[in-house]
């Protein structure tokens, strides 16, 4: 790849500028956020003597000028990059810092990051860009600009020393955060030039390395955020302590559009340290308290009467029903992919194949529970929280305020997790604004309980499938029809993202092209979607629709190549000869899994292969099952190459993690529906995997080159159904419902 | 009034007595590494040492404790993230999000206490929480580490 050349703006430049954003104050400096309401924020109660103070992760940068959005550079060379993503775990604060940092050519050793705040990025006229953190494009959806942002930097910086100097610019260059002039061999730190660089006009453009050129990008360094980590001291949303803040415990209708009717304040008023019940919208109601634990204590003895509405009656069997019809319906079918004449090549098909396949609704159970801390008053509204989204945040803020956007900022902290669930719906932060509308000027923090958390996922969406192959007397796969009935996202989260009625996610690992294409080539195709929506709220869950999608895809590619005695990666190659990215991903995975070598008895293999989030993921799990039917994970080889691989050990961190999160799901993920609620309430009844079932991965991280892909979802997609496929090379069994706790897989 | 012994400080606290350990921790005495993940000893998220055995403090009520208890929480088992398994931890950057690593690591400590050498079924049946990200191969690896820098010390 020959350098890029990015024209850099007259526009932005006037927005970037040092003298423009004057008195700018930023991030995560969590106190200055309040100067105006005089509030002072501390991780600590201060209660007693004890309590340390502790420090927010990073250093403000308040009252420094900044060399442009991207870079602030201290005194002493310490290098502040700002990062409008979050760091929910994925490791994108670390990996974006190493873009940033790659063009400034600035000293690691030296550098920290920030958040800028949302309401900043409106009054910058966004200049920091998209703050949305899903769909794994946190690298890929901004490499290019926060690139720039640093090659910006490095120049103005090289600049101000020729200045300096007297000196012609072209003859100086800078490494490791110090500025030769080669001809002289003098030398000047970026920290002793960085004011007045700040004074300069950024370039009119600034060419960006060829990534053979690349010396930190594709280095796999440490993570930036992992000190704090390890003491107690990184503040969550949950930890979060202000002078004289108070606690809310809330409970919203168990039943899904249903509304508070009533309650009765008065039989826990008197409890210790309650300050206020309060009504929150119109489906939820709050108990203030001092601490937390009082105010869930009370909560838990408030009596609540609920108007549980046109809801009540819905159920797991009921919503099975509707999906059930969607299977062979005609009515509001979208399609998603069609090539070839798929119900002409299955008549003249030898052989015909099919199975219905059906996937549950999941939660993400995100290990902090939904939080969000508010102050309001009649001209301003601050709000602290985990966030995937600053700026949806941001959004939601102002419409529970009631006040324009101007007036009000998000302030975001590392989350607890965020697995999709803290990025599209705001809910919490509007509850939590709704409750602090009612207690002017006093911060409160709202906090769920596991079991409201459990109550009012987005879920993870209910679907079935039908697949129709059709083979010939060669027994290659002619002709595959496949119909997905079930949930749409969209339709509930945003229908104006929706393509002509249909929701595109739907069909994600079986488009015709994009970051989501189907892996094979069929002659005779189609897929399509029965959108069946039943009253129970659907979200983005890590992976959204590639998860199901590919347990479904995966494993009937192997009842096909079981069906015609074919080998799964024999049959699976023929249909790659055109996806040779896909291809060479699973033929990694196959061969350092020892694919085609014998197993012990009980013991099989299986594969699974696909394209997410652009990029390619294959995975060949080994797995036994004893006479009891008890099965054991033993190993996964996975490969991924997502095009540029920026923190290999941090990929690799990525790619185990999705084994947990996608096995979990595999193995006991289900949200039932019963009288229009969750059954499930706390990870008794929600459980998790852990360590004792995590088999041992091999990672194989295999960049390309040429393209940006994702890497914090897609291999979730391949961790099901490898599992599966070897579930039946071991034992003869196909699944085809989920989950596995529900499977007797010795009958 | 109920007197605690708390990372070596004797402290008193002015609490409903069936209060929980873990709300005492974060919301009493601002010691908010231990985390709320559960509320009913299922996660581990709000594990702590009593007596150097890990303990989940969203199930034990203060009532039950006095100055005989030795607590440590992850803000007190070491001054400067120095004990090995802090230190196993960053060599490997095991955390992810972390919210889940101030027990990971008090769960991982307490058992080295007890087995100074554990096999992996001993991490296995002793290291039960859970972690959403997914970090358990590298909890493994950073036990066998902690070992390692322990044997060395």
């Amino acid at each position: 790849m020959k350098k890029e050349i990015i024209n850099v703006s007259r526009r932005e430049f006037l927005i970037s500028s040092g003298k423009v954003g004057a008195g700018f104050t930023i991030g995560l400096y969590l106190p200055g956020c309040s100067e105006q309401s005089g509030n002072e924020i501390h991780a600590t109660s201060g209660a007693t003597k004890m309590a340390p103070p502790q420090e927010i992760s990073s250093t403000p940068a308040k009252g420094l000028k900044e060399v442009n959005a991207w870079v602030v550079i201290q005194p002493d060379d310490t290098v502040i990059i700002r990062i409008a993503r979050s760091e929910m775990g994925q490791g994108t604060l670390t990996g974006l810092a190493q873009l940033v940092a790659e063009e400034l050519e600035c000293d690691w050793s030296k550098v920290t990051t920030e958040y800028p705040t949302p309401g900043e990025n409106i009054k910058r006229d966004n200049i920091w860009r998209d703050f949305m953190t899903g769909g794994s494009f946190g690298i890929r959806g901004s490499h290019s600009y926060v690139r720039k942002g640093g090659a910006v930097a490095r120049h103005m910086l090289i600049e101000a020393a020729a200045e300096q100097w007297g000196v012609d610019m072209a003859e100086c260059s800078a490494a490791n955060s110090v500025i030769t002039h080669t001809p002289s061999g003098r030398t000047i730190s970026y920290g002793k030039v960085a004011d007045a660089a700040a004074e300069l006009f950024p370039p009119e453009h600034v060419e960006l390395k060829d990534p053979k050129d690349w010396k930190l990008i594709g280095q796999p360094v440490k993570r930036l955020d992992t000190d704090e980590k390890l003491n107690g001291k990184q503040v969550y949303g949950a930890d979060l302590w202000m002078e004289g803040m108070l606690n809310a415990s809330i409970k919203a209708c168990p039943v899904f559009g249903g509304k508070l009717k009533s309650f009765d304040a008065s039989k826990v008023t008197s409890m210790p340290g309650v300050h206020k019940v309060v009504a929150v919208g119109d489906d939820a109601v709050a108990v203030v308290a001092k601490t937390w634990w009082q105010a869930k204590t009370a909560l838990d003895k408030l009596p609540i009467s609920w108007d549980k509405g046109a809801n009540a009656k819905v159920s797991t069997a009921s919503i099975d029903a509707m999906l059930d019809e969607g299977l062979t319906s005609s009515k509001k079918v979208f399609v998603g992919n069609k090539n070839g004449d798929v119900n002409k090549a299955l008549k003249g098909a030898s052989k015909v194949v099919e199975a219905t396949y059906r996937y549950p609704y999941q939660n993400h159970a995100t290990m902090e529970p939904m939080n969000a801390t508010a102050i309001w008053t009649k001209d301003k509204c601050e709000v602290w929280c985990p966030t995937q989204n600053g700026t949806a945040a941001l959004q939601a803020t102002a419409q529970a305020a009631g006040l324009p956007v101007s007036q009000c900022d998000v302030h975001k902290l590392h989350l607890g997790g965020g697995f999709g669930r803290r990025g599209a719906i705001h809910d919490f932060v509007v509850q939590a604004v709704a409750i602090a509308k009612q207690l002017p000027g006093t911060p409160v923090k709202l906090l769920w309980s596991r079991e409201e958390d459990m109550a009012h996922g987005m879920y993870h969406p209910i679907t079935m499938c039908k697949l129709t192959g059709g083979l010939n007397n060669k027994g290659d796969l002619t002709s595959l029809r496949v119909r997905i009935s079930g949930q749409s996202i969209l339709a509930s989260i945003n229908p104006a993202w929706m393509t002509n009625g249909a929701d595109m996610f739907t069909f994600q690992g079986m488009l015709p092209e994009g970051d989501h294409a189907i892996s094979y080539s069929v002659p005779n195709l189609l897929v399509d979607h029965a959108m069946r929506n039943p009253p129970v709220p659907p979200g983005f869950w890590r992976g959204v629709n590639i998860n199901q999608n590919a347990i479904y895809f995966e494993s009937f590619i192997d009842e096909l190549a079981h069906t015609t005695d074919k080998d799964p990666l024999a049959f699976r190659q023929a249909l790659m000869t055109k996806h040779p990215k896909s291809l060479a991903v699973l033929n990694a995975v196959a061969k350092k899994a020892g694919w085609g070598t014998p197993t012990e008895k009980g013991v099989g293999r299986g594969l699974a292969v696909c394209k997410a989030f652009a990029s390619h993921i294959a995975a060949c799990a080994e797995v036994s099952v004893n006479d009891k039917g008890e099965l054991k994970i033993l190993r996964i080889v996975a490969a991924t190459d997502p095009g540029y691989a920026v923190n290999p050990q941090q990929i690799e961190a990525q790619v185990e993690g999705s084994f947990v999160f996608g096995l979990s799901a595999l193995l006991y993920g289900e949200c039932t529906i019963k009288d229009g609620a969750v059954e499930q309430s706390n990870f008794h009844d929600y459980p998790s995997m852990k360590i004792k079932e995590m088999p041992k991965v091999d990672v194989i991280v295999m960049p390309s080159g040429g393209f940006w892909g994702g890497v914090g979802e897609p291999t979730i997609a391949v961790a099901a159904p490898a599992v599966l496929n070897a579930i039946y090379a071991a034992t003869g069994k196909r699944i085809r419902q989920f989950p596995l706790k529900d499977v007797d897989l010795n009958a | 009034m109920i007197k605690l012994k708390i990372n070596g400080n004797v402290v008193d606290i002015d609490v409903d007595e069936t209060t929980p350990l873990l709300w005492v921790l974060r919301e009493n005495l601002g010691l908010t590494g231990s985390k709320y993940g559960c509320g009913i000893g299922s996660c581990g998220a709000c594990t702590v040492h009593i007596n150097g055995e890990a303990v989940r403090s969203c199930l034990v009520p203060v009532s039950t404790l006095n100055t005989s208890k030795e607590i440590v929480t992850i803000e007190g088992l070491s001054a400067d993230t120095s004990h090995p398994v802090q230190q196993a931890w960053k060599e490997l950057d095991v955390p992810q999000c972390g919210y889940c690593q101030s027990g990971m690591i008090m769960s991982a400590a307490a058992l080295l206490k007890k087995k100074p050498q554990p096999s992996d079924a001993d991490i296995d049946e002793n290291v039960t929480n859970i972690c959403r990200c997914g970090t358990f191969n590298r909890v493994r690896r950073g036990i066998h580490l902690a070992v390692q820098k322990n044997n060395k010390s």
